[in-house]
């Protein structure tokens, strides 16, 4: 592709990025952070690319790397705003007994806080 | 394996592209935000079928064993992650895709001669390598392997102006000539930048930065996509580039602060540097019966929950909490501050894990107004989100900053471990204020005692 059709496609890009979140409301706006986050993931494709052109071991190590990292990028940052947003629930507050199951009259909790 | 040809090949990128924006859009709702999330995954997936399908790529076997390894080590962590941790590990993700686009990056030094190409290079190692190291700062500082105040010493600026120098004289000889050695070199400036610009950034601040190395990322995503010419990457980049800038914006401006101020304003002393001193002035603190009195009795309550809370897990026993005063005929609401915790927005996740709904969440310049009709209000955890001297006092590190008016309230309660200040290290006249009533202790093992308590009314 020339550059300036590339040039044209970034620039449009810039503007549906600024419009796509310019009213988003501070509820949301960790999972949106998140979720793009899982979006610049998609290096992977350039990863997978290189990987597959590679000639040279070196070379190929190094991509094979990228493809790591940039696998974890796009599948942990998914996963992780998949979960963050499955809690987001409307106004259907289950009985107020069914709410912490694990919580009701335990003194510890199982799982403990890495930090304090 | 079978070609397809580019034309398919385009239109599906731009499907997956269009997935994108579809993503990006539906995370603008609590509604749609979770479907919004899927399509993206979906689209991220077709993407990476349509690559193995479109290229003609060797060493397959290898390729598929490396993203095993990826999703085998991510999708577990992300999945286990307790929700407090959530910050640190977005940053992580954030980190190793900075990395990988500066990989790309450094691989495709080899494949072109072309001067323009060369400069999207230099950009993606440079700013590839600034997020990775920048991230992981962010990442050692929340999860508490460093110091969260601000890392300055006296030379700092200087040696950030060195680097950066440095870092523009080995891109314009890569750029010139190709030369790999140097692109090493700049990788390593460019980790040697994330960090110097990461560590004089103070606690509070850190959120802000997470987002802002996110758009970061993008770019080099975006530029890396420049240097395949592929126009899936230079779209997605961009995409988040763009997005990733305005939310680190609306982030800063939720704090009162500009993303300058917070980039650069250790370098001039100006940070949240703060104190940890422990003040001697009496204040009043009561017990758990007290508190429970003070709100089982009261018309409305507004809880504003802080960084406490999530530490110490209490955000079920603060719905419970919720529940048992609703049930009285009390009016319940949560006041969420912009950045309360650690990451914007933080709260609203914590609190819909323990099935809160999002239609009590109420953000601040809608609750604002309704703190002077409130009964009691209920501070757990939070202290720097409703510090008045971010209005009064000027020379303070927090100024500027938009606060929840809880002074406003009839009552205000204040579950607190100690009389510790917060994270920006200031401390809170309106502690001292007659109208105000300490409870002391893990803010789970206060709820619990007010809970019970409320219930025993």
């Amino acid at each position: 592709m020339d550059g300036m059709s590339l040039l044209t496609i970034t620039v449009l890009a810039v503007f549906v990025g600024f419009e796509v979140v310019s009213k988003v409301s501070s509820t949301l706006h960790t999972p949106l952070m998140s979720g793009a986050n899982a979006i610049h993931g998609i290096i992977l494709v350039g990863a997978i690319i290189v990987a597959g052109q590679a000639a040279d071991p070196w070379v190929l190590v190094v991509a094979l790397l990228a493809v790591v990292l940039a696998t974890a990028n796009l599948v942990g940052g998914f996963v992780v705003t998949d979960r963050m947003l499955e809690m987001f629930r409307g106004r259907q507050r289950p009985p107020s007994n069914a709410v912490v199951p694990e919580d009701r009259g335990s003194v510890e909790p199982v799982k403990k806080e890495g930090r304090q | 394996m079978t070609l397809l040809n580019p034309t398919w090949t385009a239109l599906l990128y731009l499907a997956a592209a269009a997935c994108f924006i579809l993503a990006l859009k539906g995370l603008n709702s609590p509604r749609t935000a979770r479907r919004g999330n899927l399509i993206g995954a979906f689209g991220a997936l077709l993407a990476v079928v349509t690559v193995f399908v479109s290229v003609k790529l060797d060493n397959i076997p290898w390729i598929l064993g490396a993203i095993a390894v990826g999703s085998g080590v991510a999708a577990p962590v992300a999945r286990r992650v307790q929700m407090t941790q959530m910050p640190q590990l977005v940053a992580l993700f954030n980190g190793v895709g900075g990395g990988a686009a500066a990989l790309v990056a450094l691989l495709e030094l080899s494949h072109t001669g072309d001067p323009w190409v060369r400069l999207a290079i230099v950009f993606t190692l440079l700013v590839g390598a600034v997020s990775f190291a920048g991230s992981g700062v962010t990442f050692a500082k929340l999860q508490g392997l460093m110091t969260t105040r601000p890392v300055t010493f006296p030379g700092l600026p200087a040696l950030m102006a060195v680097v950066l120098l440095a870092a523009v004289g080995a891109g314009v000889v890569v750029i010139l000539n190709g030369s790999l050695v140097l692109a090493l070199v700049l990788l390593l400036l460019g980790l040697a930048a994330g960090i110097l610009l990461v560590l004089p950034v103070g606690g509070a601040d850190v959120p802000i930065v997470i987002s802002l190395l996110n758009a970061f990322t993008g770019l080099a995503v975006a530029a890396s996509g420049l240097v395949l010419g592929n126009v899936l990457l230079v779209v997605a980049g961009t995409l988040v580039g763009a997005s990733g800038t305005i939310l680190t914006r609306a982030m800063a401006a939720a704090m009162g602060r500009s993303v300058a101020g917070i980039m650069f304003g250790a370098f001039k002393g100006g940070s949240t540097a703060g104190s940890t001193a422990v003040s001697e002035r009496p204040v009043r603190s009561s017990s758990a019966e007290d508190v429970a009195v003070l709100l089982g009795y009261a018309q409305r309550v507004i809880i504003v929950p802080g960084y406490g809370l999530a530490v110490a897990q209490g955000q079920h026993t603060a719905a419970e909490l919720a529940l048992a005063l609703e049930a009285r005929g009390i009016e319940v609401d949560f006041a969420i501050h912009p950045v309360a915790g650690r990451m914007p927005g933080h709260m609203n996740v914590l609190l819909a894990e323990a099935n809160v709904p999002y239609e009590s969440l109420k953000e601040m310049s809608d609750i604002n107004s309704e703190f002077k009709t409130t009964d009691v209000a209920l501070v757990v955890g939070a202290n720097d989100v409703v510090n008045p001297a971010a209005k009064t006092t000027s020379g303070s590190p927090i100024y500027g900053m938009p606060i929840l008016e809880v002074a406003d309230a009839r009552q205000v309660v204040f579950l607190k471990r100690s009389m510790r200040p917060g994270f920006a290290g200031i401390e809170n006249e309106l502690l001292y204020e007659p109208q105000t009533t300490l409870l002391f202790g893990d803010a789970k093992d206060s709820l619990t005692k007010v809970l019970g308590a409320v219930k025993a009314l």
